[in-house]
């Protein structure tokens, strides 16, 4: 095929361009374990409620660390408050006993899709004290964009 | 052009009375967006109306828009159309389809925004609805192919002509895309709907709704293309750079739009992240051809400014029609879709993705995209078609002008501040975004606001658009004026290369899709999975 050579030099150009940003990915992927949450673990919604862990949501501490166990439910997510603390990393378990909702914490890269059937999972640390929101962020019906939640770092005591 | 002249405007008519509906429902969300005390701002209004704007706009107006240029095509340049009365069958079946859905919606029974995502359950018809409108496709699919295949019988050999070229690949992904849908809507959410079965996987569901919903984005985009490469440049006395470049572009579409389904899902649960890094590099892959066709179509212009006397590095830009609306429109869509170009390849990266995902960045990116790099091309586009098709020539000429000027101003002002405020956190697709009084969420409302005002100008842009089509076919009746599609630059040697072999490269798409989705697929459904009873909260 004869392709005009300023053609030619900006297709390299281009190739050059993503196969840097598909390395840039892969290395950080494979290197440093950079990925998306993606926590393969199903539980019954019809027994969320009642018969796990989500039944009793809260913040819990041991020796592998912080746990937050979060039930995301049309429009509330308990608990409403939340208390970290700083510097640690901390596990966020989330499920839904419904539809399917987002739990984002604003101004920070923990960000999932919550689904009814599955558990997510996203682990994060705060370095400073402070006051952060949660939201929704995945359309769940009409009081979609009333369903928050808060979350304060503290310093450890 | 007189094969199939009557299919293209009964569709392309469908497509503008869509657009028209779809329009309204959007200045209405601008305007609560606003945050505007409104006598009729409800959040049930706001959730049917963006319902409806999600479903008119990126799946009534785009497909029948489309099934239109596709006869459009095969007409002006095989000069036949078979079974025209399996077009009309087409028609049809799709309309049924959008009433019903658009009915569906409008009840208030079916506010499940355009994803549908279950467990939230729309009313039965809502299915049924997407479905005919799917089954009209379909059949619009089998007479392109039928048209092509009898053209082809009686050309042995010869190349196809570009626009068919890339009509067909239109199909073809369609096809592919489809699939999908296909097992989520009939196989899942209709029984599910109808109350046959109780339950459905809200992950599974999501998987097969994205294996159709990327793809999509190319049976959007590649007939934008089509006018981009092969009509705008002849509409302006100009060549397509490359003839030859350009089908290598088509296939790579058909190649690549598919696998790449599991980047809307980064952050899903149940799905490992191995086929999530796969997914990415695909997706890195489909950027490919926008890049190429960025050169060779601004290529083609400059060769038009050249042609009028331009000598400099770039003075050719000021020799270019920049008052001719079909220019223009093009012109913007381009500028715009690479805009749109560099935050998808943001929403693509793999973990950088969480940073963006579910926020306003989203809409802002899709109304790049599809919102103005397709649908102002399709716009465009229609200034030049309807004289064509009709005889009646374009009135209202200054709004005709301002409108694509407009558009871009509007959705920039739109589209940026949607962006920024998604980095500052904002999520998409909610009626307020107070927050109950977060001090962080007040940061948003500025930006909100301009984007609302950027929505209120698109309003009245789509209005020039809508004014100026029916203005035109009210007015006297004139010549209609010739079709030409635009003439390669080097004359290609008329024989149909490896590139139009569309049976072989839907072969090797295929064989991508299986290894893209058998291994993600098979363990999901290996997964105990309880499955989800429908919920209707609105």
């Amino acid at each position: 095929m004869n392709v005009d050579l300023y053609e030619r030099f900006w297709m390299w150009t281009a190739t050059v361009l993503l196969v840097a940003f598909v390395l840039a990915i892969v290395v950080s992927a494979t290197v440093s374990a950079v990925h998306p949450p993606s926590h393969t673990e199903t539980i019954d919604p019809a027994r969320v409620r009642t018969e796990s862990e989500f039944a009793h949501p809260g913040v819990f501490e041991d020796e592998n660390g912080v746990t937050v166990v979060v039930l995301a439910a049309l429009y509330q997510f308990t608990p409403q408050t939340i208390r970290v603390p700083a510097g640690r990393p901390v596990r966020f378990r989330v499920t839904s006993p419904d539809v399917l909702h987002g739990f984002q914490i604003v101004g920070t890269n923990a960000n999932i899709v919550v689904a009814p059937g599955y558990v997510s999972e996203v682990v994060a640390s705060f370095p400073e004290p402070g006051e952060y929101l949660i939201v929704c962020n995945e359309y769940c019906g009409l009081s979609h964009h009333l369903m928050q939640a808060k979350l304060l770092v503290e310093n450890a005591p | 052009m007189t094969v199939g002249r009557k299919l293209v405007l009964a569709n392309f008519w469908v497509a503008v009375v869509a657009f028209g509906l779809a329009a309204i429902m959007a200045v209405m969300q601008a305007l609560a967006r606003a945050d505007a005390e409104l006598a009729i701002r409800s959040p049930k209004l706001y959730y049917v109306s963006m319902t409806a704007h999600g479903v008119l706009m990126a799946l009534v107006f785009t497909t029948f828009f489309i099934m239109a240029l596709g006869y459009f095509a095969v007409g002006a340049e095989l000069k036949r159309l078979e079974t025209p009365s399996w077009g009309w069958a087409s028609f049809f079946v799709s309309l049924v389809g959008t009433i019903l859905t658009t009915l569906a919606i409008l009840s208030g029974s079916s506010t499940v925004l355009y994803t549908f995502y279950p467990p939230l359950q729309a009313h039965p018809l809502f299915y049924v609805g997407a479905t005919l409108l799917v089954v009209g496709s379909w059949i619009w699919c089998a007479v392109m192919i039928r048209t092509y295949l009898a053209w082809r019988a009686g050309m042995a050999g010869e190349a196809v002509p570009l626009s068919v070229h890339g009509m067909m690949v239109t199909v073809i992904i369609w096809i592919l895309a489809t699939a999908g849908l296909a097992v989520e809507v009939v196989g899942m959410l209709l029984p599910w709907s109808f109350g046959f079965v109780e339950k459905v996987d809200p992950i599974v569901a999501r998987t097969f709704f994205w294996w159709f919903g990327h793809p999509l984005t190319y049976f959007w985009l590649v007939p934008a293309y089509v006018v981009w490469y092969t009509i705008l440049p002849g509409a302006i006395g100009g060549r397509v750079f490359s003839d030859r470049l350009t089908r290598v572009v088509f296939i790579l579409f058909v190649l690549f739009s598919t696998p790449v389904g599991l980047h809307h899902q980064f952050t899903d649960p149940g799905i490992s992240s191995g086929f999530k890094l796969l997914h990415t590099i695909t997706t890195y892959a489909i950027l490919f051809p926008s890049f190429v066709t960025a050169f060779s179509v601004i290529a083609s212009f400059e060769l038009v400014g050249r042609a009028k006397g331009a000598k400099g590095l770039f003075d050719w830009i000021g020799f270019l029609p920049w008052k001719d609306p079909f220019f223009a429109s093009v012109a913007l869509a381009m500028l715009t879709f690479a805009i749109g170009g560099f935050g998808g390849a943001i929403n693509a990266a793999y973990a950088m993705n969480a940073m963006v995902k579910n926020t306003s960045w989203i809409q802002g990116h899709f109304h790049l995209t599809v919102g103005t790099a397709v649908a102002l091309t399709f716009m465009g586009v229609s200034y030049w078609m309807l004289p064509r098709l009709t005889g009646y020539p374009v009135r209202l000429r200054a709004l005709a002008l301002a409108q694509p000027y407009l558009w871009f101003f509007g959705m920039m002002l739109f589209s940026i501040p949607s962006h920024i405020t998604g980095i500052m956190g904002m999520p998409r697709r909610v009626y307020s975004a107070a927050f109950q009084g977060s001090e962080v969420a007040a940061s948003w409302q500025f930006l909100t606001t301009v984007s609302a005002v950027g929505g209120v100008i698109l309003f009245v842009s789509s209005a020039f658009w809508l004014a100026v089509l029916v203005v035109s076919v009210l007015g006297e009746k004139g010549e209609r004026p010739p079709i030409e599609f635009a003439k390669p630059l080097t004359p290609v040697a008329g024989s149909a290369g490896v590139w139009d072999r569309f049976g072989l490269w839907t072969a090797v798409a295929a064989a991508l899709i299986v290894i893209a989705y058998a291994y993600p697929i098979v363990h999901l459904l290996s997964l105990t999975r309880f499955g989800s009873s429908p919920f209707k909260p609105f």
